[in-house]
């Protein structure tokens, strides 16, 4: 992994020259990422179990590896992308999607409410960098969110896997999405896993009431919460709508943090080498009310 | 690129007021075989700009797909066929699509349409 990050190396269209775009695409590591980070966002998008294929967006679907998994789950897809050797490999893979060069700070070009979905894999973080004097980053943010939000269908999502650089980032561009229109959160799976932690932005092009609740974040043991209860816990999802915002620490019965999850958790501890007591008959017992 | 990606392309340019459709300007058409899915058909019909289509669809060669039509005509297989020849099977390899009010070309090579604009566009 290089050192730095690649947004403060070069523009996309630069750092993604040539070799970088063999070399990303040749990875077997990055290969299965991708495939799984891909896998999580179509499963985000909710879209309905019908078996109809829809037509997507892939959003920096760079060389295509993010588009391979929507063709193998029977959808049509458009992929934009700002570099040519990355959209060239997309070409020698003869992905079935369409491929577009192009730049989505500059709008995507898409006519209004045509599109079922959309997905970005670890691609709208780019925004943010001004490489240019005319890049001015929330311009662009605008346009990208104005322009995705126009095209989507009524009650379509978007789900953005980003790689902000810190959470002032991810507030900017959660700030612009709201603006353009979209209700919705941040997904966090594996949030306390420094390696294994990723955000998915789940926006949804339509009222606050249309969306259903923000889903559950997945935690260590890949236990995927996909039922609908919206959950408080700061950690793994914040819900940002017009009506709701998050309530400061409540006592709700979580269905989650049983028992079992305790045990889970002193497991964890265990491996990273903190001192942890003895599991009991008394460990994750049922406390009276008013303890 | 497939007439189905050329239906939802518009022009970004700034100022612009009506960028759709983009006139298609083909040098190189290619047929590449995909399977025919009707669902999948009869669900992107309502999103299709019909006139569009036929116009893009000529362009590039194919005028077998009726000028009008109506909903019954999604009973029909022998007019699926042709509008999944037409939207799925035609690919524009080289040529432009043309913005409908500047003019300005966007070049298309192996398929992709250049859509980048330039920095007094945007």
């Amino acid at each position: 992994m290089a050192a730095s990050r690649p947004e403060l190396q070069a523009p996309p269209e630069i750092f993604y020259n040539d070799d970088e775009a063999r070399k990303y695409t040749s990875s077997s590591r990055i290969i299965g990422i991708q495939a799984e980070l891909s896998e999580r966002a179509l499963e985000l998008l909710g879209l309905p179990g019908d078996g109809v294929p829809r037509l997507l967006l892939d959003i920096g679907c760079g060389s295509g590896l993010s588009g391979e998994t929507l063709t193998e789950n029977g959808h049509h897809w458009i992929g934009l992308d700002i570099s040519e050797s990355m959209l060239n490999i997309a070409l020698e893979r003869e992905v079935e999607g369409d491929l577009l060069l192009g730049d989505m700070g500059q709008g995507l070009g898409v006519r209004p409410g045509v599109i079922d979905g959309a997905i970005s894999i670890s691609a709208v973080q780019w925004l943010c960098n001004a490489d240019k004097s005319s890049h001015e980053p929330r311009i662009r943010l605008k346009a990208f969110f104005g322009s995705l939000y126009k095209c989507l269908a009524r009650g379509a999502r978007a789900v953005l896997q980003v790689y902000p650089e810190n959470l002032a980032q991810r507030e900017l561009i959660l700030s612009y999405a709201m603006k353009a229109g979209f209700s919705g959160g941040v997904v966090v799976d594996y949030p306390h896993s420094a390696k294994k932690r990723k955000e998915y932005l789940v926006l949804t092009c339509g009222s606050a009431s249309m969306a259903s609740a923000t889903p559950n974040g997945k935690g260590e043991e890949g236990d995927s919460g996909s039922d609908e209860d919206s959950s408080e816990d700061e950690d793994t999802s914040v819900s940002v709508s017009e009506r709701q915002r998050p309530r400061k620490r409540q006592k709700l019965s979580k269905k989650v943090k049983g028992k079992e999850w305790i045990l889970k958790k002193k497991e964890q501890m265990r491996r990273k080498g903190n001192k942890v007591p003895m599991d009991t008959k008394y460990t994750g017992r049922k406390r009276k009310p008013r303890f | 690129m497939r007439l189905i990606t050329h239906n939802m392309l518009s022009s970004n340019i700034k100022g612009v007021t009506n960028g759709f459709p983009l006139r298609i300007e083909a040098e190189k058409v290619v047929e590449k075989e995909v399977d025919f899915n009707p669902d999948f058909l009869r669900n992107m019909f309502s999103k299709i700009e019909w006139k569009a289509l036929t116009d893009a669809s000529k362009a590039l060669g194919y005028a077998e797909l009726p000028e009008e039509t109506e909903p019954s005509m999604l009973e029909s297989e022998l007019f699926l066929r042709k509008l999944h020849h037409a939207l799925l099977e035609l690919h524009l390899e080289e040529g432009a699509l043309v913005c409908p009010e500047t003019g300005r070309k966007f070049p298309v090579n192996k398929g992709i349409p250049n859509m980048l604009l330039h920095e007094d566009e945007v």
